[in-house]
């Protein structure tokens, strides 16, 4: 199995994810050493449609992302165009989680998918060419 | 030029041990860069890309800052930072095509695809820091992701949120009536006023006052309020949007009730 690419986001113009936690998770992954993609904001580049996104998603294997809500990012990268992919994807929310428990998933070779599955009311197959 | 077509500039890092790395790293993501951080010593990938800044090694952050600053400067690419990210992202999984939204918003942040379904086109029309539209979302379909509290935030949805008053707010409601008649009449009532009395100060007491109270009511911030354009040109403006819903609407052979 491939090791999961890791997508870190900074939230650069906003205080809603705690400073000591996106810190935290920063420091840890330089530590490190491994490879992985720096964004300073993921709501930047969804609204510039960055082909970046779509470079994450078109890389094979698995996708872990430290960021915020799991809804929000699962939609931040449909409006760019960039499909998530359900079964392998995991997001890390630096704005409830702990940076010790984001670092630890975010080096666990598993990868514990949680992109919200389509649901009702809305859900309907003709709205999903969205994502 | 579009958010789309602006030019960006990626950086990608090798070579950089931990520390050194870490501060760089916090440096040009706060000047709003996007860092590959690779452990690849003989990085090649996209390195003749004019919109990537390959670096090998890292001195310091202030170099490195300015490194790449230079270089976005030559290849014109966009300065980050003079726009904050806040726009609606629409959940799919909940949005039901009704177009409340694309009526409500009077900036012309929505739009519709060519299949008549509802989408953000203009996200940086978007009002900094307003979730007004998310309020009246009867599906609590619409997120704003840098927002307090869920689940505009992106938190889930429950039961008790779509139970909310407040999650299901119709822009009538805010203000108690149809807001069009209401701002009606209130130019109306300006107007005469004005007419009797001409004094400005007055009129823009009377509009702080009411700009307040929806600011108030909506959670909306008073910035956004005061900067909205005079009544005539809101209600100019929102038949335009109701307009654009209706036709939307009409077209959709999708609209979920």
């Amino acid at each position: 199995m491939s090791n999961p690419q890791i997508i870190y986001c900074h939230c650069a113009y906003a205080q809603v994810v705690p400073k000591e936690v996106k810190e935290a998770v920063l420091r840890k992954l330089c530590d490190a050493n491994i490879p992985f993609e720096a964004v300073a904001d993921l709501c930047e580049l969804s609204a510039r449609r960055d082909a970046g996104l779509q470079r994450i998603v078109t890389t094979t294997g698995p996708i872990k992302i430290a960021a915020c809500y799991p809804r929000a990012v699962k939609w931040l990268f449909a409006a760019a165009q960039a499909r998530l992919p359900a079964d392998s994807t995991e997001i890390l929310n630096m704005r409830v989680q702990t940076a010790e428990e984001i670092f630890e998933r975010l080096l666990n070779p598993e990868v514990k998918p949680n992109l919200p599955a389509s649901e009702q009311p809305g859900a309907k197959p003709n709205l999903s060419s969205h994502v | 030029m579009s958010l789309k077509d602006q030019k960006t500039l990626r950086l990608v890092l090798t070579e950089a041990p931990g520390a050194k790395r870490y501060h760089a790293l916090q440096k040009l993501l706060e000047h709003g860069y996007t860092v590959t951080c690779t452990t690849e010593t003989n990085f090649q990938a996209e390195s003749n890309h004019s919109n990537v800044l390959v670096v090998t090694g890292v001195t310091s952050s202030e170099n490195l800052l300015e490194q790449a600053e230079t270089t976005r400067s030559q290849i014109e690419a966009v300065k980050h930072g003079e726009w904050k990210p806040w726009f609606p992202v629409i959940d799919y999984d909940r949005c039901t095509n009704c177009m409340q939204c694309l009526s409500f918003c009077l900036f012309g942040v929505y739009g519709v695809d060519q299949n008549h379904k509802i989408e953000v086109q203009n996200n940086d029309s978007c009002k900094t820091n307003c979730p007004a539209c998310s309020r009246v979302c009867p599906e609590a379909a619409i997120m704003f992701p840098k927002y307090k509290t869920g689940p505009i935030n992106g938190d889930a949805v429950t039961a008790a949120d779509l139970d909310r008053e407040k999650m299901k707010i119709d822009i009538s409601a805010l203000l108690g009536g149809d807001v069009y008649s209401m701002l009606r009449t209130r130019s109306e009532r300006a107007q005469s006023r004005f007419s009797k009395e001409r004094d400005p100060d007055k009129a823009l007491k009377e509009r702080q006052r009411c700009l307040v109270k929806l600011a108030e009511a909506g959670d909306i911030p008073p910035e956004v309020l005061m900067a909205l354009p005079s009544p005539e040109e809101i209600i100019q403006r929102a038949e335009v949007a109701k307009a654009k819903a209706a036709a939307a609407l009409q077209n959709s052979p999708q609209q979920i009730s």
